[in-house]
């Protein structure tokens, strides 16, 4: 790069902000151009109190909790120049009434007044007033401890009260809004922070105001009751006590939780989270998990979560875990059994395979574990899988987003392609993120075979049949550089029309350019081909090997990154490799509950006397109970490791609770087993074990555990001393994690095939397309009771006219014949499916690893 | 002063609602010279030296709102406030339901000058009839080639729409009525920014009352210095005064600004209910401060720069007028109660400060109160004074405080004990109490 060149690409990536000097308190202060007085006040630690107003939400002025006297420069009307004091300052002019430090832009030479008498009395008044409908019963409420209305009525608050008590209004005090989310009607201010959060950043309004006056109140309209993934995040921001969640209300004070900062591996955004616990006589003295709340991180999911990943954890703290090894006995039963004795048995039976060994580990995993776990098998010349249907984890090794990348860079300018994903379902903060940068100007083109929740922010939406997922990513290519070989027939019939050569342009002419595939419809095949094809448009377009460009791959689990760049891959027939295997070693996976014939492949190495399976495992899970050793873990509450987030963000997450007395973590026991292999693993400090990863695996040469601690100062400023600015949500004190580069920004050009790209399968009947609901009947969701009404039930989505032409009604119970087995399942009808295709979630009860033909019988 | 019918053309000019009375009598003519010889900007020149302002109750110069409109954001938008609910103001109802051609030229004219091709009328949901007759009014208009595409072959179109409030009386707050014509809680926005730059689905919005539309016809066809022929250097024209309350002849009259209010009351309305002596005028309706009537007051001439010397607004001027007859704890209770019923809940001060305020007016009422809690009355209107969000907060401690300040016999005869008296009945249960 020449240096003028490079200049260039500074000025691209820090576009000029214009700054704007102003005084408030008398401390002066720069800020951007149309920062609103509270940020700016915030910025040199000066708190104009809030309660309406929130830094990731418009403002709307309606508390009046805000309320300051600002001054601005008198200007001679005449000359332009500003009129001066005696004593040659500049001539402030006040407002005649206080202004609303929430609405008010700053400008330049404003000054702000925050401490006058009037300012005082103001906040006073407005805290009176709130207090005078409001309940007070803070020794009941679950806010209390971290409450703004409590905090700031201490601090700006009148001592006493002037209202009679008994004039007071009443209002319901458990209204469920849902059975996940409580609303308290008097403890209500009406704010709005709630329903503009439903409305304005996660685009589901299904909350809002009903009645007017002091009647005003929260209702919701959707059924189920607050139907979104997101409620939770309402109750981090309430700044009463008005919304709790049902997980938690009544659950524990605030200041009896212990916080340990920790990483949501639901998916692969990796939201930073923080674990309160708390001791608890009734669990007899052990620190419980009372709550997952987020914490901070502005590069992934600034201060929100999903509420899979909020209450999903209660899988944790099951009774079912398992809690010591056991083996299998002389008349065919599992017992319980020494650690020493267990592995000594694995170990040996292990050798004794030695190139004959499987491994299947699921990516829930740790990055140590998985590493540790690959190194054993390695060592044996044994092959290392991972459990997954989507492909190309090499390639976003290669042209994955580059080092310094952050969505919220992206806007105006750039492009985003999002193909075969059902984003919100997939990878929620993702979608969620995406959303925004489309709102700041960014041109999205969205390619799926039916329409998702992200269509309705898509400039340009491309349609193609399921299987032709890399086709429409070569279609775009085609229009870009017609001259892309091995066009087929998809590929000719996707180039036609306007939508696709527009499309193709933005792509082409954006600054930067994120793709994202996921893996709506597809199995390992077809998402390889998807991969092959993302890689193949952002190489010719000139969009790799920088920041907020390149490949991102929605991934099917929290930590599949991490296993493909730990070495391990998936297998193109699991079922093959298990019944070739002489030993298997299957972690954090169970292929004998996912899927039927998996099931008779894990039957036979079981039977076959010869063969020795493992399972290391939390729960005695099908595939556990037909095996010959299982040997139990800890969970990831309770142990230290990393994952590496799908834009390859390396972060750490830290224990919150004890585990029980005989568990291991997954990667001490893989050491264990490699110490009887005369392997020298690390098996006590995770941060250890990264530093041996740091050694062998050469694209995590830089990660250490004292990097990815390191953290940053965040906009906006959230510290969780302030709870009535940014709500509950926790600040982030234990670090950012580190972005891997990819090769590609390493200077490496990136060794590529073209696609292969196939046609939309021919079938004569229906043809079975695997989907992702979030909400899924996973072994780490299903324990969380509260969510039982939502998970997605044992179920088929059929078009309108299919389920008319079958005589199927909504909801019915119908028979799916699908590769030989059958499955009892729930008819649902979705307009937006396209005819002919039946769309079976994934995790639900109906295995389906990628598009086959099915039979579905009312 | 005399009558003059601007507005109430119909008073003088019979079946004026008929479209060939009203062309005869000059209708349309405005519209056709607008269309084929006035550039839009010259139609808002014309308005703003006429001197024409607001009549829903702000008095903001009507030209100079026009002028605001921003013009590199498109569509424009004109939206007509018909949602008159301020208690006893009745005028647009009149105007609409007798004289509609005239409002909907005024319509049509002020959409042509700030280049808005779709215009609403938005009025109260009670209005329902009314709106009815006006869409079919409309409808003939649209027939007539008055209403359309491509008018008289010029390149500019035009449709109007006529919606239905709810019952809510923040909806004639500017803002809060466009979040209704949106489809939304009728909630006021933060102004600025104002209509003109963000307003109808964000787009510049004029946003205007319908009797000060009704007066545009008049102004384009006679030109603005016609208009000027009555009312005041800085309160042009006539003005529609509602007059109610305790006069033997309440109605609507048309009159020029700068009328006395006792002309308004003696002359027209007739003097006072078994003449009795008048105590006090509301010049705003329910919103008003309350003026003591003496004769400084009844002097007064009632247009935007003199009312305010006498402690008040001139608003929409609905003039209620209350005599020796009413106590002044009664009169504030009915109005707190009202603003407590229309309070939109949106801001802390109005929304909780309403609700306090009526409890402890219907306690003064009731005899049930003592002097401190007229004095917290007075404190909590204070509170609330100058921290909403929008008017409505002021506007409900108007009365309050004024009758207060200014009646305060009114609610000493209505205090079960007065300062001293509690202070006493203090000292004394100390006493026995040791
Ligand atoms: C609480 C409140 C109620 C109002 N009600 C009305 C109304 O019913 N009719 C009206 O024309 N203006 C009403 N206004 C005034 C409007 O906000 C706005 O100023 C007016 O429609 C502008 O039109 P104008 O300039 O022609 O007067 C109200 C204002 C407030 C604050
Ligand atoms: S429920 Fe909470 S967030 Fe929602 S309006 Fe009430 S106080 Fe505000
Ligand atoms: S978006 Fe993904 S990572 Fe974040 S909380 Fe939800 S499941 Fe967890
Ligand atoms: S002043 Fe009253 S009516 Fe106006 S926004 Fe506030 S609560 Fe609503
Ligand atoms: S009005 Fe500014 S924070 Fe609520």
């Amino acid at each position: 790069m020449t240096e003028a060149v490079e200049n260039q690409v500074e000025e691209q990536a820090q576009p000029e902000e214009k700054l704007v000097t102003l005084t408030i308190d008398n401390i002066e202060v720069s800020v951007p151009e149309g920062t609103v007085l509270v940020d700016a006040a915030k910025k040199i630690g000066v708190d104009i109190p809030v309660f309406c107003y929130h830094p990731k939400m418009e403002p709307v002025g309606m508390c009046r909790m805000c309320l300051v006297e600002v001054g601005r420069p008198v200007f001679d009307r005449a000359t332009g120049e500003p009129v001066l004091e005696e004593d040659g300052s500049p001539k402030i002019q006040f407002g005649p009434k206080l202004d609303t430090g929430c609405t008010v832009e700053v400008s330049e030479g404003m000054v702000v007044r925050g401490y006058t008498e009037e300012v005082v009395d103001a906040r006073k008044e407005v805290l009176e007033f709130l207090l005078t409908s409001h309940p007070l019963d803070c020794p009941i409420c679950d806010k209390g401890g971290e409450c703004p209305l409590q905090n700031l009525t201490m601090r700006y608050g009148p001592g006493t009260s002037r209202f009679i008590f008994d004039e007071k209004h009443h209002a319901a005090k458990h209204v469920p809004l849902g059975e996940i989310i409580y609303l308290d009607r008097e403890r209500c201010i009406q704010c709005a922070r709630c329903t503009r959060f439903q409305d304005e950043v996660v685009d589901d309004p299904v909350i809002g105001f009903s009645q007017r006056g002091r009647s005003l109140e929260i209702v919701t309209f959707s059924d189920p009751g607050f139907d979104s993934y997101w409620s939770g995040n309402t109750t981090d921001i309430c700044p009463v006590g008005a919304l709790t969640t049902a997980d938690f209300r009544f659950g524990a004070r605030p200041w009896e939780l212990k916080a340990s900062a920790s990483v949501c591996n639901h998916c692969p955004v990796g939201c930073n989270t923080t674990v309160n616990t708390r001791r608890e006589a009734k669990s007899g003295g052990e620190l419980v998990i009372k709550r997952m709340m987020p914490r901070q991180n502005e590069y992934i999911n600034e201060i929100w979560m999903c509420d899979k990943g909020r209450f999903a954890h209660h899988y944790t703290q099951s009774e079912e875990r398992l809690t010591q090894p056991m083996v299998r006995n002389e008349v065919g039963e599992l017992e319980a059994t020494s650690w020493e004795a267990a592995l000594d048995l694995v170990a040996e039976e292990f050798k004794a395979a030695s190139d004959g060994l499987v491994t299947l580990a699921g990516a829930r995993l740790s990055n140590e574990d998985l590493f540790n776990i690959q190194q054993v098998t390695e060592k044996l010349g044994g092959k290392a899988l991972q459990n997954t249907h989507m492909a190309g984890g090499e390639l976003v090794a290669s042209v994955g987003v580059g080092q310094g990348s952050n969505l919220s860079d992206l806007g105006e300018g750039d492009a985003i392609l999002v193909v075969a994903s059902d984003l919100e379902e997939e990878a929620p903060l993702y979608w969620l993120r995406i959303k925004q940068a489309s709102e700041r100007g960014a041109t999205l083109v969205v390619a799926n075979p039916r329409d998702t929740k992200l269509s309705s922010k898509a400039n340009y939406e491309l349609r193609y049949s399921y299987g032709e997922e890399a086709a429409a990513v070569m279609a775009l290519l085609g229009s870009i550089s017609p001259k892309t070989p091995g066009e087929s027939e998809a590929v000719k019939k996707l180039s036609r029309g306007q939508e696709v050569k527009d499309a193709a342009t933005a792509i082409s002419e954006a600054n930067n350019l994120v793709v994202l595939y996921g893996n709506e419809g597809t199995g390992l095949a077809t998402s390889q081909s998807l991969a092959d094809a993302c890689a193949n448009l952002l190489v010719a377009t000139g969009h790799v090997g920088k920041a907020n460009n390149g490949l991102i791959a929605v991934w099917d689990k929290g930590n599949t990154q991490g296993a493909y760049d730990m070495g391990l891959v998936p297998s193109e027939d699991l079922a093959a490799d298990l019944m070739s295997a002489k030993a298997a070693y299957i972690v954090a996976a169970d292929p004998a509950g996912d899927d039927a014939t998996l099931a008779e492949a894990i039957k036979a190495v079981e039977e076959d006397a010869e063969k020795f399976l493992v399972v290391q495992e939390l729960f005695l899970t099908e595939s556990a109970k037909l095996a010959d050793v299982v040997l139990p873990v800890q969970a990831n509450t309770e142990r230290q490791g990393t994952y590496t987030n799908a834009e390859r963000r390396v972060q750490i997450f830290y224990p919150a609770v004890p585990a029980p007395v005989n568990v291991h973590a997954d990667y001490a026991v893989a050491a264990n087993i490699a110490e009887r292999l005369d392997l020298k693993l690390q098996k006590v400090i995770p941060a250890q074990v990264m530093a041996q990863i740091a050694e062998t695996v050469s694209d995590y040469a830089e990660v250490s555990y004292t990097k990815m601690a390191e953290v940053e100062e965040q906009w906006p400023i959230i510290s969780s001393e302030d709870v009535f600015y940014g709500g509950t949500s926790y600040e982030n004190e234990q670090g950012m994690g580190q972005q891997l580069q990819p090769a590609s920004q390493g200077g490496e050009s990136p060794a590529l095939s073209f696609a292969q790209v196939a046609d939309a399968p021919k079938v004569d009947g229906l043809l079975a397309v695997p989907v992702t609901r979030l909400y899924d009947r996973g072994s780490t969701v299903v324990p969380t009771e509260l969510l039982s009404e939502r998970l997605t039930p044992t179920s088929v989505v059929l078009s309108p006219d299919d389920a008319e032409k079958l005589s199927i009604e909504p909801d019915a119970e119908v028979t799916v014949k699908l590769n030989g087995t059958e499955t009892k399942a729930q008819a649902r009808i979705e307009a937006g499916v396209p005819q002919g295709y039946v769309l079976v979630p994934r995790s639900v009860g109906i295995a389906l690893n990628s598009p086959s033909p099915v039979e579905i019988k009312a | 002063m005399p009558e003059a019918y601007l507005c109430l053309r119909h008073r003088e000019i019979e079946n004026i609602d008929q479209m060939d009375v009203y062309r005869q009598n000059g209708g349309f003519s405005a519209w056709e010279k607008a269309i084929s010889q006035m550039q839009p900007d010259e139609v808002t020149t014309e308005v703003f030296d006429s001197g024409l302002r607001g009549r829903g109750g702000a008095g903001f110069p009507t030209g100079l709102k026009w002028r605001f409109m921003d013009g590199n954001n498109w569509p424009h938008y004109v939206v007509v406030n018909a949602d008159e609910s301020e208690p006893g103001t009745f005028k647009d109802r009149e105007i609409m339901e007798s004289n509609p051609l005239q409002f909907l030229e005024g319509v049509m004219l002020t959409s042509y000058a700030v280049g808005a091709n779709l215009s609403y009328i938005y009025l109260r949901g009670e209005f329902w009839e009314l709106a009815h007759y006006l869409d079919e009014r409309i409808a003939e208009l649209e027939k007539e080639g008055l209403l359309g595409d491509k008018l008289f072959g010029s390149d500019y179109s035009l449709r109007i729409r006529t919606h239905l409030g709810a019952g809510a009386y923040i909806c004639g707050e500017e803002t809060a009525l466009l979040e209704s014509l949106e489809g939304k809680l009728g909630q006021p926005r933060v102004r600025p920014p104002f209509p003109p730059s963000f307003g109808l689905y964000g787009k510049p919005t004029v946003v205007n009352n319908v009797e000060t539309l009704t007066n545009v016809p008049l102004i384009i066809e006679h030109g603005s210095s016609y208009y000027r022929k009555w009312g005041t250097e800085k309160s042009a024209g006539t003005k529609v005064f509602s007059l109610s309350g305790r006069v033997k002849k309440p109605g609507n009259y048309e009159l020029p600004l700068g009328t006395t209010f006792r002309e308004l009351i003696y002359e027209y309305g007739g003097g006072i209910i078994d003449d009795k002596e008048v105590k006090a005028i509301m010049p705003a309706g329910a919103s008003s401060s309350m003026i003591v009537a003496n004769d400084e007051a009844l002097d007064t001439p009632m247009d935007y720069e003199n009312v305010p010397n006498v402690g008040a607004q001139l608003g929409s001027a609905s003039i209620i007028v209350i005599d020796e007859t009413v106590s002044m704890d009664w009169l504030i209770n009915k109005t707190v109660h009202f603003f407590k019923h229309e309070s939109c809940g949106k801001c802390t001060p109005c929304r909780e400060g309403t609700f306090w305020m009526s409890n402890v007016t219907e306690r003064v009422h009731e005899g049930q109160a003592n002097w401190e809690d007229v004095i917290l009355l007075q404190d909590v209107a204070t509170n609330i004074k100058g921290k909403c969000l929008c008017a409505l907060g002021d506007f409900a401690t108007e009365a309050v405080t004024t009758a207060i300040e200014r009646f305060p016999e009114d609610f000493k005869a209505k205090a079960k004990s007065n300062g001293a008296a509690s202070e006493e009945l203090v000292e004394t249960s100390a006493a026995v109490a040791d």
